[in-house]
């Protein structure tokens, strides 16, 4: 007799050290609730049981794993908030059917209980939060659970609480991780929205240059995206493309608009605009840093005649210098009421030509090699027949041009090459 | 699940020997217990359950086995568990299944 007894004890806590580790260790979260039962059914040889998990939006237990309760057993049943309350009142202790008559669950669902003789369930429990119910049926013995059956019932149900809590933890927080993620997407989407308004109503007050700052803003994008930046940074420059002529909006519309070559006074008037532009992007909370600088000196040239400030090469922030190349690019290949667009070769001569004075070398060649590709096929997006128009990609000498630029830059220009005088 | 295991039965006249193995302690039993269920459903009036590779029983073999037993009784199907070790045989009594199956 005691020999059997200590077999007992043996099966019993092993399956109890099982449980643990199946609880701590398996991935699967289905697998791990199916074979917890079955360790809790088989310690004791209980005939028959379930495991449900409590979801308290719901109100509802749902059954993750059942055993001998029949294909009609109802998988899932709603508790009232009387019974979750009852049930944290009586904590992880064994409820006997017979005498939780009283409960609303247990009047709603008695038939079924019944007649799948469950005989005792025990409400899962964790950090006080009714986080699932096991329900257990007779023992193979026929004889009613004793006191250390109970102890034995309520430490592996524990362990089976403790899973279910960690799964639920895991889906909170994958849940709040999308809803961030979704928070976030549509912020960007209402600040991208906003910032495209803005660069069309800038375009707006200058007729002659209609849709300048929407493309100067796809051009910063595509120099950004042959250096290969970052996506969100990428963004950012594009952003600074759409905004850096906002301070224009403060400009006479008749300077902007003049048919005729500006005066001094004029002129004077006009180049404010940048120094405007940075006042009025600098206490917006931009998602990417230097937006107001590229406005203040996106007419800033490498070799210090460029304004506001007549900065030199370093000391133009690098975001400005791409904003730069895209505007004249957009300047040069545009029509203008006194001036038409140049030829595409004669325009990427030019900016050859003053790469290391006016232009950053480094960017003129992402730019060139960026329209190279384009020329050659290499890359089939067509961005930059879409903004130029296909025939004005026909120019002749276009592809020698390019060519030529990329060479003589990679050579033997250096980066900070400024003028004298 | 692994269900690519063979679990080796033999089937003669209304008798149906399936051998336990190791299957019986994992998840992986859980095929034993449905290749019985499919016994008891065809028909079959003897379950034989041959202990004869298993050396222990855990307790998810006995959940197993009480699947076994709880789908026999709902037929009339007997079920006899042979070659049972000692220390088994000794947890089956403790445990209860000896009242409903045979230990031969
Ligand atoms: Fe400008």
């Amino acid at each position: 007799m005691q020999e059997q007894q200590q077999q007992k004890l043996i099966h019993t806590f092993s399956a109890l050290a099982d449980i643990g580790q199946e609880v701590a260790h398996k991935n699967n979260f289905q697998e791990m609730i199916q074979t917890s039962l079955h360790l809790l059914l088989g310690s004791l040889a209980i005939m028959r049981g379930g495991v449900a998990r409590y979801s308290k939006f719901g109100h509802e237990l749902n059954f993750l794993a059942v055993r001998g309760l029949g294909d009609d057993f109802p998988l899932s049943a709603s508790l009232e908030m009387s019974d979750e309350r009852e049930f944290l009142n009586t904590g992880m202790s064994d409820i006997e059917l017979s005498q939780a008559k009283m409960l609303a669950f247990f009047q709603r669902y008695q038939k079924v209980l019944d007649r799948k003789r469950i005989e005792m369930i025990m409400p899962l429990i964790v950090r006080d939060q009714l986080v699932g119910i096991v329900f257990l049926g007779e023992k193979a013995t026929g004889e009613p659970f004793t006191k250390e059956d109970k102890a034995v019932i309520q430490a592996m149900a524990r362990h089976i609480g403790v899973g279910i809590h960690q799964r639920n933890l895991m889906a909170e927080l994958n849940r709040r991780a999308e809803e961030n993620r979704q928070l976030y997407e549509g912020m960007r989407m209402t600040y991208k929205d906003t910032v495209r308004a803005f660069a069309t109503a800038i375009d707006c007050k200058d007729k002659y240059t209609e849709g300048h700052s929407v493309r100067v803003g796809r051009y910063s994008e595509i120099i950004a995206e042959e250096l290969e930046w970052k996506e969100e940074e990428i963004e950012g420059v594009a952003v600074a493309g759409y905004l850096h002529d906002v301070g224009k909006l403060t400009v006479e519309k008749t300077i902007i608009n003049a048919p005729y070559r500006i005066n001094a006074k004029e002129s004077k008037e006009l180049n404010k605009h940048p120094g405007v532009g940075y006042e009025i992007l600098l206490p917006i909370q931009h998602p990417y840093a230097d937006v107001p600088l590229a406005a203040k000196y996106h007419h800033e040239r490498l070799d210090g005649r460029g304004y506001p400030d007549g900065l030199k090469d370093n000391e133009i922030p690098y975001i400005a210098k791409i904003v730069s190349l895209a505007d004249s690019f957009d300047a040069m290949t545009t029509d203008r009421p006194y001036k038409r667009r140049r030829p595409f070769n004669e325009v990427i001569e030019d900016m050859h030509r003053n790469a290391g004075t006016q232009f950053a070398p480094e960017l003129v060649r992402a730019f060139c090699s960026g329209i190279l590709k384009e020329v050659t096929g290499e890359n089939k997006s067509r961005r930059f027949r879409r903004l130029l128009g296909p025939e004005y990609m026909e120019a002749e000498g276009l592809e020698m041009s390019l060519k030529d630029a990329l060479n003589g830059m990679n050579a033997t220009k250096p980066l900070t090459l400024i003028a004298s005088g | 699940m692994n269900t690519s295991i063979e679990i080796p039965i033999r089937d003669e006249g209304d008798t149906a020997t399936i051998y336990a193995g190791d299957y019986l302690n994992k998840l992986s039993g859980e095929k034993i217990e449905r290749e019985c269920r499919k016994r008891i459903e065809g028909g079959c009036k003897t379950l034989v359950v041959n202990f004869r590779e298993t050396e222990i029983v855990n307790s998810i073999g006995v959940s197993i086995l009480l699947g076994v037993i709880d789908a026999a009784s709902q037929s009339d199907t007997s079920v006899i568990f042979s070659e049972v070790s000692k220390d088994t045989s000794q947890l089956f009594e403790m445990l209860g299944l000896t009242k409903h199956v045979v230990l031969q």
